[in-house]
């Protein structure tokens, strides 16, 4: 690729993000209150350096990885539970009915909308009273994921895994199956080598999207009682104390970690679903 | 058993029901029998319902009346002795051609070194030994039915079925396949169940033609077609039977037309 191009590609991707940020500075210089609004350079000083001690809860790089190992134990615990429950949905008509007027139901309820319900369940019980852990460095991480924060947000994450979990087992050609069958394929074959690998596609899809709810669902977890970590904690707490820079590096490194999962996902969608595309 | 009929219908029927309570017969009244060997074409008009007899016998499809019976046993469920052949694409996206093919024995429980040997043995037959490693979405029209054909193979099946597999490929690539199909019946002596609705296509494979009706489907005629092969087109008998079976058709799709005043049922 000719040097021109190359310049005039990456041009495209940061003239908006470079508009952007010239308009906060100009905008930052102008109100001259950083309680309103902080400028550029003052945020970035905070975000390059993300292991240095903040409002004294700790560094950045911390809150994000105490964050990150929350939204991770909620979306697993709905990954492996929307999946299969998706693809004998999406197989089995009658389990289908029986389920999906009930799940509905459920559906349109926001996940912060579960809050008070979720304390009085769980008050500030963490993994760390379910595995009677009291003391040392294990109950500092476990006693870091409260129920109540978990449940919020498998909340968020079950339903979008969940609907393409279904969604994609329904959209298995029939004649995938039939010859399956006529191959001799057992029930459980047809689960493992027809169904999930057909859906896998629309499963990561939903997975994706799960994941950005879920993480998203994460600041309305981390503002639940005993929270004292996290990013979510730290906007909350950075507000607190007018500290809005502190708040927009929050804001910044949630949007950095869900784009780079986000990521993730998209580089597996390439590299493992090509036929996908390929196949009409 | 006393005869050397390795399938046997009789009385088949099937009715639909329809999402608001209406029952549509699909399929009325087919007896039929099948000697081992046999290559026999079922031709009728679209929506006939030929496809679903050829279903119903492979066990895919519920029967509604009748009884399908291979080898003695009444047919409830699909078995691996019976092989079909689908016309709509049917390799699975996400496997390699040799991985598609060896299908059958995966299911059976045989180590991956065995099943492969075998594939590639089939896939040497129709000379895709080449693309054992290709995605189906990398070959044409052509090859992926060639590939389905020895899937089915692989398998190792008495008796094929095959759903108008070569309706959607061009004219030149059906002609081919067609040569390639009989190839290979001779060499592996299957029996096969061969639905179409070209008459050309019967004439040039099969030993005995059924001539189906439209909606309700039932046997209004059967033909044996007793030409050597392999068979030329410009052959005066080809000519003839086409003609008669043409008229066959005609026929049913005037008296359908009088009775329905609608040649063109909606396909099924």
């Amino acid at each position: 690729m000719a040097l021109k191009t190359i310049l005039t590609r990456i041009g495209t991707y940061l003239l908006v993000p470079l508009l952007f940020l010239l308009l906060w500075g100009l905008a930052a210089s102008h109100l001259n209150n950083e309680v309103i609004l902080p400028g550029v350079g003052q945020v970035t000083a905070l975000l390059l350096r993300p292991t240095e001690n903040l409002i004294s809860m700790g560094s950045l790089a911390v809150n994000v990885a105490v964050s990150l190992a929350r939204v991770l134990a909620g979306y697993l615990l709905a990954v492996a539970l929307a999946v299969p429950l998706g693809v004998i949905m999406g197989y089995y008509g009658t389990v289908f009915r029986f389920l999906n007027g009930f799940l509905a139901l459920f559906r349109p309820i926001p996940p912060l909308a579960w809050v008070p319900l979720v304390l009085a369940w769980f008050g500030v019980a963490s993994l760390a009273t379910l595995f009677d852990v009291q003391r040392g460095t294990a109950y500092l991480y476990l006693n870091n994921l409260k129920f109540s924060m978990i449940f919020i947000i498998f909340i968020g994450a079950f339903y979008p895994v969940l609907t393409s979990a279904i969604h994609g087992v329904n959209g298995v050609r029939r004649t995938l199956l039939d010859s399956a069958r006529v191959l001799g394929a057992s029930e459980g074959d047809i689960f493992r080598k027809i169904l999930l690998p057909a859906s896998f596609p629309a499963i990561v899809n939903g997975m994706r999207i799960g994941l950005g709810v879920a993480w998203m669902c994460l600041v309305s977890a981390e503002m639940l009682p005993g929270s004292l970590s996290g990013v979510g904690y730290l906007i909350t707490h950075a507000y607190t104390l007018a500290r809005t820079d502190i708040v927009i590096v929050g804001m910044v490194s949630i949007g950095v970690v869900g784009a780079l999962l986000d990521l993730f996902f998209r580089v597996i969608e390439e590299r493992k679903f090509a036929w996908t595309r390929l196949t009409r | 058993m006393t005869n050397d009929y390795i399938l046997h219908l009789e009385g088949v029927g099937k009715t639909f029901q329809t999402k608001n309570g209406k029952s549509i017969k699909a399929v009325q009244q087919v007896d039929l029998d099948v000697r081992e060997n046999d290559f026999v074409c079922i031709v009728g008009p679209s929506g006939c319902g030929k496809s679903t007899l050829l279903r119903m016998v492979s066990g895919l499809e519920p029967i509604t009346f009748g009884q399908v019976v291979y080898h003695g046993q009444e047919i409830t469920r699909p078995r691996k002795e019976i092989g079909m052949v689908f016309q709509e694409y049917s390799l699975l996206p996400w496997r390699t051609v040799i991985d598609n093919v060896a299908l059958g024995p995966e299911f059976a429980g045989i180590s991956k070194k065995e099943r492969e040997t075998r594939a590639m043995n089939y896939l040497r037959l129709v000379g895709m030994e080449a693309f054992a490693r290709a995605h189906p979405h990398e070959l044409s029209g052509g090859m992926r039915q060639r590939v389905a054909i020895v899937r089915a193979l692989a398998n190792d099946p008495d008796l094929l079925l095959m759903d108008e597999p070569f309706g959607a490929l061009d004219a030149h690539t059906r002609i081919l396949l067609q040569k390639e199909l009989l190839r290979i019946w001779e060499q592996h002596r299957k029996t096969v169940l061969f639905v179409t609705h070209g008459v050309d296509e019967a004439i040039y494979l099969a030993d005995r033609i059924v001539v189906m009706s439209a909606r309700p489907g039932r046997i209004i005629e059967t033909i044996l077609v007793e030409m050597d092969r392999p068979r030329e087109r410009s052959h005066p008998r080809y000519g003839h039977l086409a003609e008669q079976i043409l008229a066959i058709l005609e026929k049913e799709a005037a008296q359908n037309f009088s009775k329905n005043g609608n040649i063109l049922e909606e396909p099924f």
